[in-house]
């Protein structure tokens, strides 16, 4: 081999390596990229919701209530008559199978829907009017293309009869897609259509705060101890390895950690998003403790010698000139943390939190879900309509969490300073 | 209650604040003495004296006073002819007692339970007086210690900052008590476990199926169900998925993370940089539940279908899908402490490299990388922990059943999983199976303990090296 072929050579294994380089970066690239379109593609169709055009008439005689009667009689009274009735009025069906059919073109919360209308304007009894009611799960997802029609019968969930109705109601224009406000409202439930994050927003926002409330003092006050004032001794050398290690365990260790003290020990209430709060605190406080040492290490030493300098208290410098010089950084450091919390799914599950709650919590004692573990639950639920449902909570989750970073970032180059 | 005892507190605080701080200033002023501190630190020095015993005090018994009663009432119960053979009854029983103290009981009420939820009301009533008469007491004694202190002209500034000091102790203290309560918790349930399982059996059994572990009481445990137990909690099938839905992550996460960090370090303009690095570490940031949800619906299914066309059977729930998902999530582990630690490799070895020749690659090859290779070793071994302690991608993804099996295309179960399987859902106290969940958490533990130990050492060795 000659000289000018050997060089050759060594330069074509030179392109390779960086080919190699940048095909692993482009690799790292795509597959974000892939991940994001495949649940935004999934997921954007849950925050419409379809609804059917339908009139209905207030009959007296169904309904058994007066003119002018009480909110207790109206929540007494029975719509679901007046809505069968008005179905069969608009779509005859032949018989009991084929009611049952029509019936099950719309959600389970219909006569609700139809109950609400009512209360909302008192004077409906007698009289008709045009409702939006929300369609069932079958017909919503058929309706966003999801399903395939083409099946033979006894494979699809939606019979013959069902799609003739459901072909009339595109032709007459009688269904449409509207804004998801179940999604954002409600609780869990069995039924696609009416299954919200309501509930599980509520539980992640109260756990979140607890954990903030916990862990950002004690974090902030443990970095400033380790940092400013602890002497160098053993004791001190054994903290700052426990909190390394700390960093490192496994999340699912820290929920049995709180299931055999918080709850068997100390025995708070179950499923709740206090307990879910301050197992996260212990889980992030490792992770916030490591930045805010961090950041309290940048600021230069000739600050805190500035101060002592003029008389300071080795305290009065370090609260007055130290820690306010570092809190940017602290702060950032303390999102980043609660936006790793927000998205821990495993010691929540331990401690209960996929219990199914219908309920929205109205305090931090009160079983609830939160956000990752409505994911969890819902992705193992065998219902076509909860794959767009779980597509659409990871959205929320991953556009709080990418909210939180921006606002991380922003504060360390908004108010950092740059010492050098 | 304990809400307003906060309130009070702090509201007695707050004008102890303006009592302590008037006060010595008036006086200051009146019998014109030099203070020994400015006067806002005597209404600190008040402040913290009122408020720190009396909510240490207020959490401590918060945190004892509902296990008291609860044994109290049980012990109550008892005497008064309820039966009940183990802890799961004797709960119900006192929540039952609870919820007819509160009200909330809709079943039938016997004698024996009235007359408990009677006793309940009383000790509860008894607790909360005592504990606000031990709270005024406590804020009173140390009110009056701390004035008498002031009196005297005590040095409050220097006071002030030893109790605050104390705090920030206490605070950095927490660290530690989490790593106590982590072991007491595991190694609590774990000796019950190792108790009734031999030690050996557990390590090194070939078979896990607790699922047959239906013992009500560990305590009263027969021979028969003992012989039966035996071999129900082998250890081996879960490591073995472990480490091989690991070895899987690690065969895509080293190369991808190794290369990306060579390039970032070595060949990206700053501009390039600044771009990329951020995105892949947007991989560390995506939640685990994201991953695993993507890894079931989309990934599991994609490859049966690969499969099938290749003629081949593939579980939807492979061990090739989860481990090929966790090791995408586990590249920057892997690109960032390599892209750092290729860093802080002198310059001056690349340059000598250069002048005697050689390429650039040549130079990262024989130069850099041998130089780096104890931090790399470190940053994979932290990013091997990260996947054995990784629990949801394999909950959703990997399946349930033990299999020992190194065929990727099937099903296997890891640690976690059999964590998260065995305490979801109601879990009877003292069965060797729950107990197993913990041993199976304490033996995760140690061995991520080791790892980030090993992974640590070689990092630091390696930095002192060129530091």
């Amino acid at each position: 081999m000659t000289k000018e072929e050997r060089l050759k050579k060594r330069h074509r294994a030179e392109k390779r390596f960086r080919f190699y380089g940048l095909a692993s970066i482009l690799v790292a690239l795509l597959f974000v990229v892939i991940l994001v379109q495949n649940i935004f593609s999934k997921g954007s169709s849950a925050f419409k919701k379809t609804v059917i055009t339908t009139e209905i008439f207030f009959d007296q005689d169904l309904l058994e209530i007066q003119n002018g009667a009480s909110q207790e009689e109206i929540m007494e009274a029975d719509f679901y008559d007046v809505m069968i009735e008005n179905l069969i009025k608009a779509y005859p069906a032949k018989d009991r199978a084929e009611e049952d059919e029509l019936l099950k073109l719309f959600s389970g919360d219909a006569e609700i829907e139809i109950k609400k209308a009512f209360l909302k304007d008192n004077n409906l009894l007698g009289k008709t009017i045009t409702l939006d009611l929300t369609a069932s799960d079958d017909i919503d997802q058929l309706h966003k293309g999801n399903y395939p029609r083409e099946l033979p019968e006894e494979r699809r969930r939606i019979s013959d009869f069902q799609l003739v109705i459901y072909d009339y109601f595109v032709e007459n224009k009688k269904i449409s897609k509207n804004f998801n406000n179940y999604f954002f409202n409600n609780g869990d439930s069995r039924d696609p259509e009416i299954a919200g994050i309501g509930g599980a927003l509520v539980g992640s926002f109260y756990s979140i705060l607890i954990c903030l409330l916990l862990a950002f003092p004690v974090a902030v006050l443990a970095s400033i101890y380790l940092e400013e004032f602890a002497p160098k001794n053993k004791i001190t050398d054994f903290i700052e390895i426990n909190i390394n290690n700390l960093a490192a365990v496994p999340s699912i260790v820290y929920g049995l950690l709180a299931l055999q003290i918080l709850l068997a020990t100390i025995q708070l209430p179950r499923s709740t998003p206090l307990v879910a709060g301050i197992t996260l605190a212990l889980m992030t406080l490792p992770r916030i403790i490591i930045p805010c040492r961090a950041s309290l290490k940048a600021v230069p030493p000739s600050i805190r010698e500035g101060a002592l300098a003029v008389g300071a208290s080795k305290f009065q410098s370090v609260f007055h000139h130290v820690v306010p010089l570092a809190l940017p950084g602290t702060l950032s450091g303390t999102i980043i943390g609660l936006a790793q919390a927000l998205g821990e799914t495993a010691p929540l599950i331990l401690i209960g939190m996929v219990a199914f709650v219908v309920d929205i919590p109205s305090s931090p004692v009160d079983p609830s879900s939160s956000l990752p573990v409505q994911v969890y639950l819902w992705s193992e639920s065998a219902e076509r309509g909860f794959v767009e449902k779980t597509s659409a909570t990871i959205m929320m989750l991953l556009s709080f969490l990418i909210v939180m970073n921006f606002i991380a970032v922003y504060l360390r180059q908004k108010f950092e300073k740059r010492w050098n | 209650m304990n809400i307003v005892l906060i309130f009070l507190i702090t509201i007695f605080s707050v004008s102890l604040f303006f009592y302590g701080r008037s006060k010595t200033k008036s006086i200051s002023i009146e019998k014109n003495i030099r203070l020994n501190a400015l006067p806002k630190f005597y209404g600190y020095y008040l402040v913290l004296w009122c408020s720190i015993p009396a909510l240490v005090f207020l959490l401590v018994w918060s945190l004892f006073e509902p296990v008291i009663i609860k044994s109290i009432i049980i012990e109550t119960a008892a005497n008064q002819g309820a039966i009940f053979n183990d802890k799961n009854e004797a709960n119900l029983i006192y929540e039952k007692i609870k919820a007819i103290h509160l009200g909330t009981y809709f079943g039938d009420i016997d004698s024996i339970l009235k007359e408990s939820a009677l006793a309940y009301a009383k000790f509860i009533n008894l607790f909360t007086n005592s504990k606000v008469v031990l709270i005024f007491g406590i804020i009173i004694a140390s009110v009056i210690y701390s004035l008498k202190k002031i009196k005297n002209n005590n040095k409050a500034r220097d006071d002030v900052e030893v109790i605050l000091k104390g705090l920030l102790f206490v605070s950095s203290l927490i660290a530690i008590l989490t790593t106590l309560g982590i072991i007491f918790s595991l190694l609590f349930e774990s000796i019950k476990f190792f108790s009734v399982i031999n030690i050996f059996d557990y390590l090194f059994g070939t078979n896990w199926s607790p699922q047959r572990a239906f013992v009500r009481d560990a305590s009263s445990i027969t021979v028969a169900e003992l012989e039966e137990l035996k071999d129900a909690f082998g250890f081996i099938p879960l490591i073995a998925g472990t480490s091989f839905i690991a070895f899987i992550a690690m065969l895509v996460a080293v190369p991808i993370g190794l290369f990306s960090g060579i390039y970032m370090a070595e060949y990206a303009s700053i501009k390039v940089r600044r771009i990329s690095k951020p995105i892949i570490e947007i991989l560390a940031g995506i939640p685990t539940v994201v991953y695993g949800f993507f890894a079931a619906l989309t990934v599991g299914p994609f490859f049966r279908q690969v499969g099938e066309n290749f003629g081949l059977t593939v579980s939807s729930e492979s061990a090739l899908a989860a481990g090929l998902i966790m090791g995408i999530m586990i590249i920057p582990y892997v690109s960032s402490l390599s892209d750092d630690v290729i860093n802080s490799v002198p310059q001056s070895l690349r340059d000598g490299s250069y002048a005697v020749g050689a390429t650039k690659s040549e130079t990262i090859k024989q130069v850099v990388i041998p130089a780096a290779l104890p931090g790399i070793i470190g940053s994979v071994l932290l990013a091997v922990s990260r996947a054995i302690g990784e629990t949801m991608i394999v909950v959703m993804a990997a399946g349930l059943a033990a299999n020992l099996t190194i065929n990727p295309l099937e099903s296997t179960t890891t640690i976690t999983t059999q964590i998260v399987m065995i305490l979801v859902g109601d879990q009877e106290f003292d069965s060797p199976k729950t107990q197993s969940a913990f041993a199976l958490g304490l033996t995760l533990f140690i061995a991520t303990l080791i790892l980030n130990y090993i992974a640590q050492r070689a990092v630091k060795k390696y930095r002192e090296k060129y530091d």
